[in-house]
């Protein structure tokens, strides 16, 4: 249901005398004071952005062999890279998933969330990334994102990690608090189906996040402040991994509530399928626990355990293969009501001028090579030929760098204006930023994952590396990864630029402010309720988790605790 | 729920995955890929006391090893070396590599080769490797492990076989 009516007041300073054309957002109830953290949890996205795309340009360069890390007083190329992957990583994409699914979860149910727990979940968003920033910065946390133990950190970073979980569960709570009310209003009907993917969204993190918060919590917190001695460093791998590929789908999935329920509108096309829609959101919860694909290497883990979470990786096949036909479908019916024709042609139909659409178009076809190249990585022993080379950022920066980064940005082009009511500044230059990114990336990933082909190690300041003269093949890479990388850098900017105008822009937008909603072409049906028992998915989800994580515990205990915290930078 | 061409496509998609599976399990099966299992556990600090770690090095295979094995190269990693740094090997025998480390989570990697695996503070990592041609290979740490983890790398020479 689409609001015609003005809204309350939203994001209005002053009251005036009601006139027609007021600024207003399409969310019956909400007022001003509700769209205040979803703003700043927004705004420190952008932070995290900002400070990413800064480090970025620093391991770009150093691939250049330019190296200006002692200039710009950082002490270490690794410490760079720990704030780079925090910032973006976790940072960038945790808050701006905070701001997006609680607005489009307000939308999808009519009603404003709880703005107490809003406020909490965006101040601990903001503490927690003071925190680890201070660690980092401090030189006391060189530990990069993954935080492997025994490198030990201050217990500052690990507190801010957490405090930033903590801000999405927050959010989750709010989301089932608001569900709950919308269900006692609307007895016997189905979860509006943007509603109930943005839930879902936030089910399944809370799932894959126990992993991460077992870690941090049980052992490595207590171990950093010296409470306990040793920890075991394979098993808190294994518990970090249990989160850190799920993690992926949580930067994805707030970009599927996107791509699934508002791009087909701005392109003037329908969603296909609520059902099946729905069926890939709760697929998503369901492969939680994959986790050791990204341990296939490892010497701790059974070959059992390896087994069977490879296959149940190669199940993620079918949820994306879902989702390239419903996009298609969309793009292709929006185009051809456009006037397109043809097999191929009709693309260029496409409301390209658009930067909203262009930067999600882009991402989503580096999301085609992105997932491709995952394919490789999960491959079982094809593994080995890519894993911890090179080749890994190659193909995550066409993932999470591109696929979840850039439509952030082009999402952000209609966010920021919805959420300010400000005018979007410099629409052609957002358009043209787009573009950029994605000629950047194509060429950024292409250098690295020759080199990770060519047996260039990722995570390493390779024009430092003594091994470096002995493989002068990776000198082409280097040199694509490195103006590939400012190519993106400059994109950064001229997006920051576009952003920045417009938040001060003084002109301002009129009318109500429309979270574009597509229609559905078929569904929802009655006779689909199992689909919104989100109890029963969570339920089966945990006991999947616990199956398979069971089977590997059964093979791995006991413990073996024997590292003490060690800094080595 | 499902549309006619869908259904084509999601087939098609899981012949494509069915393919993919069946291409690895047959490659695994003819034993020309295999990852690290379990191997044994050790204390990070008793490493330089226990054997086979105290005295790392290389060695040839015993008569019971044979069946497995032509030669063994024992490795210690430590930030932000090898011990020993650099090894010799013959081309064409089979080359079991055990090796371990005494402080934080290094990589195993010997680029262009099969060699790619973790080595984790407790566990002991094994893998199997032949060298079919002669010359020198790096061996590069290629998880983060300190400041000069850019700096950790290795030789493995390979020998000409005898004639």
């Amino acid at each position: 249901m689409t609001v015609t009516e003005p809204a309350p007041q939203a994001g209005i300073d002053e009251p005036a005398t009601p006139q027609p054309s007021r600024w207003g957002v399409d969310i019956p109830g909400l007022e001003g004071a509700d769209l205040r953290p979803i703003k700043w949890q927004l705004y420190l996205s952008l932070v995290g952005l900002f400070l990413g795309a800064l480090m970025g340009i620093l391991q770009a360069l150093e691939r250049l062999d330019v190296n200006l890390y002692e200039n710009v007083g950082l002490n270490t190329y690794y410490e760079g890279l720990t704030l780079h992957g925090v910032a973006m990583a976790l940072v960038f994409t945790f808050t701006f998933a905070n701001a997006f699914c609680s607005i489009t979860t307000m939308r999808g149910l009519e009603r404003p969330l709880n703005r107490a727990i809003s406020n909490a979940s965006m101040y601990c968003a903001w503490l927690g990334v003071a925190l680890a920033a201070w660690a980092i910065l401090a030189n006391k946390a060189t530990v990069l994102f993954t935080f492997y133990a025994p490198l030990q950190a201050t217990p500052a970073f690990y507190i801010g990690a957490v405090l930033l979980v903590i801000s999405t569960w927050l959010v989750l709570a709010n989301m089932l608090l608001t569900l709950r009310g919308w269900r006692a209003d609307n007895p016997g009907e189905r979860v509006p189906l943007l509603a109930f993917v943005s839930i879902m969204t936030y089910l399944m993190w809370f799932v894959a996040s126990l992993g991460i918060a077992i870690e941090a919590l049980a052992f490595i917190i207590p171990w950093s402040f010296g409470w306990t001695t040793t920890v075991d460093p394979q098993f808190t791998r294994t518990l970090f991994w249990f989160t850190g590929h799920p993690i992926v789908y949580f930067w994805l999935l707030p970009i599927y509530v996107s791509w699934y329920m508002m791009l087909p509108k701005w392109v003037g096309g329908k969603l296909y399928s609520d059902g099946l829609t729905r069926i890939v959101f709760i697929s998503f919860l369901l492969l939680v626990p994959v986790g050791v694909h990204h341990q296939f290497t490892d010497p701790g883990i059974p070959l059992s355990s390896k087994t069977i979470q490879w296959l149940l990786t190669f199940g993620i096949f079918f949820p994306s293969v879902v989702t390239a036909f419903t996009l298609f479908a969309a793009l292709e019916q929006g185009a051809k009501k456009n006037g397109g024709t043809g097999y191929v042609a009709w693309i260029r139909k496409l409301p390209w001028g658009n930067p909203v659409v262009s930067g999600q178009l882009l991402a989503g076809i580096a999301f085609m090579l992105g997932g491709a190249s995952g394919l490789i990585n999960a491959s079982y022993t094809v593994n080995i030929v890519v894993h911890n080379t090179a080749f890994i950022p190659g193909h995550f920066h066409l993932t999470v760098g591109t696929a979840v980064a850039l439509s952030i940005m082009a999402i952000s082009y209609w966010f920021v204006p919805y959420l300010t009511g400000k005018q979007l500044w410099g629409r052609k230059l957002a358009v043209a930023q787009t573009w950029l990114w994605l000629g950047g990336v194509f060429t950024f990933s292409r250098g690295l994952m020759q080199n990770g082909v060519e047996g260039q190690p990722r995570r390493t300041a390779v024009n430092s590396a003594i091994y470096s003269v002995d493989h002068p093949e990776w000198g082409i890479g280097n040199a694509m990864a490195g103006i590939g990388g400012t190519v993106m850098f400059i994109s950064a900017c001229i997006f920051f630029l576009v952003i920045i105008k417009t938040i001060y822009n003084s002109k301002r937008v009129e009318g109500t402010q429309i979270v574009p909603i597509t229609e559905v072409e078929h569904g929802p049906h009655l006779n689909h309720f199992l689909l919104d028992r989100i109890g029963v998915w969570v339920g089966v989800a945990a006991v999947l988790c616990i199956v398979v994580y069971g089977e590997l515990m059964l093979h791995y205990l006991p413990l073996q605790s024997v590292s003490k915290g060690i800094r080595l930078w | 729920m499902i549309e006619r061409y869908e259904k084509i496509f999601m087939k098609l998609a899981a012949v494509f995955l069915f393919g993919a599976v069946a291409a690895l399990v047959v490659s695994i099966a003819g034993g020309h890929a295999s990852l690290p299992e379990p191997a044994g556990r050790i204390e990070p600090e008793q490493v330089r006391d226990t054997a086979p770690f105290d005295q790392p090095g290389v060695r040839e295979a015993t008569a019971d090893e044979k069946d497995e094995f032509d030669y063994k190269v024992t490795m210690v990693a430590q930030a932000w070396q090898w011990d020993p740094p650099a090894v010799e090997v013959p081309q064409g025998k089979r080359v079991r590599f055990e090796v371990t480390t005494v402080d934080v989570i290094h990589g195993f990697y010997i680029p262009n080769t099969q060699a790619n695996a973790m080595i984790i503070p407790g566990q002991i990592t094994e893998l199997d490797l032949t060298f079919d041609e002669s010359g020198q290979h790096s061996l590069i740490c290629h998880e983060y492990c300190g400041i000069q983890h850019h700096n950790m790398g290795g030789k493995i020479n390979v020998t000409p076989a005898e004639k």
